[in-house]
Formats: C-alpha cells, structure tokens, sequence
C-alpha cells in the first residue's frame, strides 16, 4: 500500500508538471498583448513597451514559465495585471463561492441518484423502474445552462421564493446558502443523473451476483444480504465515479456561476480570460487541473482500501 | 419419514414450463443423484425447492423438508430454514463467494443468523469449520479473501458453510464441474465424509455417473423439464429403462475406452433443445430411437418395483402393446 501510494504520489507530479506547461503554453499563445489590452487602443507604442517590460512579460518564455512556477510553488502568486489586487486573495475569495457550491452540488446529486439508482434497479422489469430510469436520463440530457435557466424562471420570477443571481457575503450564512441553492441544484440534477444511472448498473450486476445468492442461501433475507454483501460491492464502482464526477462537477461549476452570476471561480476565469489577465487566468487553471488530478489520486487509494482484490498489489 | 418430498413440482417463465411435475423423495442419511445433461431442469429444480429462482420464474407444487412445504411457508419462515435445515452447495466457488468479506466471516454468517453466536463465537466456529472441510491452517484461512484461495479450497468454503448449521437436507448442484479434475476427486470424497457424519440427506446433482455409482443410493434422472426415470443406483446403473439413462450411459461408460477400440465414441444424437422448444409428448422422442407414434403422447410415470420409467419403449423390456402397463401401481 506504502509502495503504491509513492507511486501514485509520483505520478501525481509528474502530471502536475505536465500539466503547467501545457496551461502556461496554451495561454501565452493566446492573441493581443496585455499590455495592449490593459493600456487601451489610445496607449502610445512606448508605453505599451514599458509596460510589458513592467509586467516582465519582455523577458524569454523559459524564464517566465519558471517565474511562474516559482510564485506558485512558494505561494507568492503576485498580483492582477487589471485589478491590481493580490491574485492569491481573489482565488481565495472565488473559492468560498465555488467550494460550497460544488460540495452542495455533489450533495443533491447523491441524494437525487442513490434512490432514483437503487430503486430504478430493485423494481427493473416494472412501470416504477422504468419511470425512474427515465428521470435519471432526463436529468442527465438537459444541459445545466437551461435547467439553471428554468429554475430561476421558476423559483425566482414565479414564486420569489430564492434569489436569481448574485452572492451576499458569508457574514450573512442564511442568504448565502440560499444563493447557492439553485445553482446547486441545477449542477446536481445533471451529476444525479449520471450517477444514478451507474448506481444503477452496479445494482442490478449485485443482484445477480453469485455472491449475493450465496448470502440469501445462508438465510439472510433480500434486505440484510444487500445490506452486508451488496454495499460493500456496490460502492466500488460508485468511488470511482463519484471521484471523476466531482471533477465534472468543478468544469460544470464555470457554466453554472455565469447562468446565476456567482462570484466563484468561474467567473473569475472568464474574466481574467476577457481581459487577458494571463496570471489569473494560468493560476485557476492550474488549480482546477491540480484538484482533478489530486481527486483521482484519492479514488485510486480509496479504491485500494475498499477492494482486498486490489490491495495486495503494488 | 422423507428428509426432503417434492410433489408436483413446476417452475415457470413468461408461460413456458421449465420443469414440469417433478417428484421425489430423499430420506434422511440418503443420497440422491439427479442426473441429465444441462439444460434438462436440475438446477432450476434444486434453487425452487430452497425458493431462491431468479427474477421472472416462478414455482408451484411442494417441496416438503420435514413436515413444512418450503413452497408454501412465507418467504420470512423460508429464511429461517435457509442455511439452518437446508443447505445448497452452489456450482462455482470462484464467484460464490463475496470477494470484499474476509473467509471466516462469511462462514461464521449462517451461525450468527440462526444461532445467535456473537462475532468472536461465530469466528471460533468458522475456524472448526474450516479445519473440519481439510482446509490447512484454518485460523490464517479464515482471515484471508477469497481471492486468496484456489477453486478447490473455496468450494470447501462453500461446504464448511453448508454443514455449519447441521443441516437436515444438503443440495449439491454440481460440487466439482467447476474445479480441476485433480482436486475433483478430494472434493467429492469430503462431501461424502461430511454427509456421512451430518447423517444429513444429500441430494447430488451431477453429470459423472461414476460418481453416483460410487456415492449415492438412488438416481433420479431427468430430461426436458421432467422425471424420466428414478430407481436405485444398483439397478439404474446396470439396467437402465429408459432409452435416456442407457444413453447417458453409454456416453458415459465410452470415456474409459477412449477410443482404444477405433469405434467412435458414442454420443446421445442431436442436443438439448432450447426451453420450450422441446417437442410435445415424450420431450426425449426427437432424439429416441425407440421413439413411435405412440410417444406424441406423454406416457405416465410408471411405477416397477422400485424403479418408475417415463416410457412407452423401456429399454430391456418386451415391448407391451400399447396403453397396457405391465405389473405395478400407476401412479
């Protein structure tokens, strides 16, 4: 286990490295001048050169990658070429919105996929079954930009009941949370149905499992078989997708904030990218990639802990 | 008084009959082989009688163990004689097993369930259990994972958890098809030991009629979904009447000759149709070559003796005219 987890540990940075040089590469490409941008079409040639030469963006590539690199490392993020304010405060800030969001989004998709999954699978073969395949798939086919879009038609323009966009500060807890409400749950429909659908499979290769028969042969009823010998089982599978699913559910988290303007930090990438704020725009990214990558890390080793088959191997 | 009685017994799916009025009786301390090649409704036979069918199939008559119809109890009484009084060794141990529960928990399973043991009770059984089926080194078996064990050692997992709560009745379906045939052998001759000393009534399920001659007392032979033939293994063996059982025989006797003779080894001609192909009257007339017009219809199970034969055209009797049974009772 030690073994495989240095390994996998390796691995890990390796791809983190892989993976800021293709973030630094693929923005650095990126058309127009920040200097340009930032000074406006008015700026004169001279003081768009002495700008880039300000922001160190004259300097060779190598060189700005690994000053890049450097401030990430140390923590030291520098500041917005735009706002001027510290880039490691704005993350910070964006987070507290996305964060709650994504861990609430991932919560409404449990809570929508594990009855609509084991259900659907308990009562295959009758009209209930069929009626909870097909709302998992539904879930799933309708995009989050229109799901958040009918909810806010619904619950805020209708009913008034929750706010249609926009964050309060966490000072105000109640507010806040219900903010996040119904973006959350339009990132959670979509995961529920993808989970569910999953859950589902694994469910109903559980019930026709040698091992499950076995169970039920000692005299464990159907409720007690599935509770000590299905479980267990069953979540192998689900660990892996619920680990690429909250990944998913960070990339959705960028479409969500612009449908009900979070300040998150999907919003705060569109407008570094708008704006050509290259350093915020390299940071987010590279968190997002570090946090994916770190959360298959965790699903590889909870896998191992959960699957004996698995764990004596290195 | 019969260990385990099955009347009538049918098991259905979407309106084809699988099994059809299949009865038999094994007494306490006896063994009972069912016989017939695949497809013929042995197993489906065995998991109606312990109510475990899958999903779509469904089952009627009775299926007695003691003086209650496993059939008819209600499905929470049926849990409580599953795995206490009644047992069933499945075919493959390589998948029956739960791969995430360590070995002695899962033996120790049945004894928590119907007697009550606690956990350190139930791991101290499963370590006799164990050693008690020739595992070596029971007590690091039992902290190991099935994927740990070989075939052979996991199928005597399978019968250290059947023979844990003395069972009245043991339902094997076919122990060893899965195993090498050099652990067969070893298997086989547990089991017997084991039934030996539960005294419990064993019913075999198998192809290897070598095995029933040497283990069981009574064969019960089945094709398409019914009883063709029962009778002693002395004289089912030696005198088959049923054209099926003198084929399987024939089929079976054949392997220890291997072809030295330069005859082709002899085969039962054409295969087992599909469920609810099999042609009406006598399911076996297609492939008989006793078969007349006479067998369009399904001719009565016939009691001789001890022996009851499904035919029209026993094997080594002259033939009767039609519709006259010689000595005996119907039944």
């Amino acid at each position: 286990m030690v073994r495989f987890a240095a390994h996998r540990l390796g691995i890990l940075v390796l791809s983190l490295v892989g993976a800021s040089v293709l973030v630094f590469g693929a923005l650095t490409l990126l058309p127009g001048s920040p200097a340009q941008v930032i000074l406006g079409t008015q700026a004169t040639p001279q003081s768009v050169h002495h700008l880039t030469v300000q922001l160190g963006l004259d300097k060779p590539l190598w060189q700005q990658y690994f000053d890049w690199l450097h401030g990430m490392v140390t923590g030291a993020l520098g500041t917005s070429y735009v706002s001027q304010l510290p880039i490691g405060t704005q993350i910070w800030q964006a987070l507290q919105v996305t964060g709650p969001l994504v861990l609430l989004g991932l919560v409404i998709g449990l809570v929508i996929a594990i009855p609509l999954g084991l259900f659907g699978a308990l009562l295959q073969g009758r009209a209930t079954g069929a009626v909870l395949g097909a709302i998992g798939q539904v879930g799933l086919a309708v995009p989050t930009f229109v799901g958040g879009t009918l909810l806010i038609i619904v619950f805020a323009v209708e009913f008034h009941v929750l706010p249609a966009s926009g964050f309060p500060e966490w000072s105000h807890p109640g507010s806040a949370l219900k903010s996040l409400l119904l973006p959350a749950i339009s990132l959670g429909v979509v995961e529920g149905g993808i989970i569910s659908r999953y859950l589902r499979t694994s469910v109903l290769d559980l019930l026709q499992s040698d091992y499950l028969r076995t169970a039920r042969m000692k005299g464990l009823s159907m409720g007690q078989a599935l509770r000590r010998h299905g479980l267990r089982n069953a979540m192998l599978p689900l660990v892996t997708v619920g680990g690429l699913e909250l990944a998913g559910l960070i990339v959705g988290a960028i479409v969500v904030e612009n449908v009900f303007t979070l300040p998150g930090i999907g919003t705060l990438l569109l407008t570094s990218v708008n704006n050509r704020d290259l350093l915020v725009a390299q940071d987010i990214v590279m968190f997002v990639s570090g946090t994916v990558l770190v959360l298959n890390l965790l699903v590889d080793l909870s896998y191992r802990l959960l699957d004996p088959r698995l764990a004596g191997r290195s | 008084m019969a260990a385990l009685s099955v009347r009538d017994l049918s098991v259905r799916a979407q309106g084809l009959e699988l099994v059809r009025d299949v009865s038999f009786e094994v007494h306490s301390g006896e063994r009972v082989a069912l016989i017939g090649e695949s497809g013929s409704g042995k197993s489906l036979t065995a998991m109606a009688i312990v109510g475990l069918l899958g999903r779509g199939l469904s089952a009627s008559g009775e299926a007695r163990l003691g003086d209650e119809d496993l059939l008819g109890v209600s499905e929470r009484r049926r849990c409580q004689l599953r795995g206490d009084r009644i047992a069933l060794i499945f075919q493959d141990p390589m998948t029956a097993l739960d791969p995430t529960m360590r070995i002695g928990r899962q033996v120790g399973e049945a004894l928590r369930q119907h007697r009550g043991l606690s956990r350190r009770q139930a791991a101290e059984a499963a370590v006799k259990l164990l050693a008690r089926v020739e595992i070596p080194d029971p007590a690091r078996y039992a902290h190991s994972y099935p994927h740990q064990l070989s075939g052979g050692l996991r199928q005597r997992v399978m019968m250290a958890i059947a023979i844990s709560c003395d069972p009245d009745v043991i339902l094997a379906d076919e122990p060893t098809t899965a195993l090498d045939v050099t652990v067969q052998r070893r298997v086989l001759e547990l089991l017997d030991r084991l039934v030996r000393e539960e005294g419990s009534a064993l019913l075999l399920i198998t192809h290897d009629l070598a095995v029933v001659s040497e283990m069981c007392d009574r064969v019960v032979t089945m094709y398409g979904g019914r009883v063709v033939e029962s009778g002693s293994v002395e004289s089912m063996l030696t005198a088959p009447q049923h054209p099926y059982t003198d084929a399987l025989l024939a089929a079976s006797s054949a392997v220890s000759i291997d072809g030295a003779s330069g005859e082709p080894l002899p085969a039962i001609a054409g295969s087992v149709p599909a469920a609810g192909q099999f042609p009406p009257g006598c399911p076996y007339r297609d492939r008989c070559p006793r078969a007349s017009q006479q067998c369009t219809t399904m001719p009565p199970l016939e009691a001789v003796g001890d022996r009851t034969v499904a035919c029209w055209h026993p094997v080594g009797r002259e033939e009767p005219a039609a519709g006259i049974t010689t000595e005996g009772t119907l039944k």
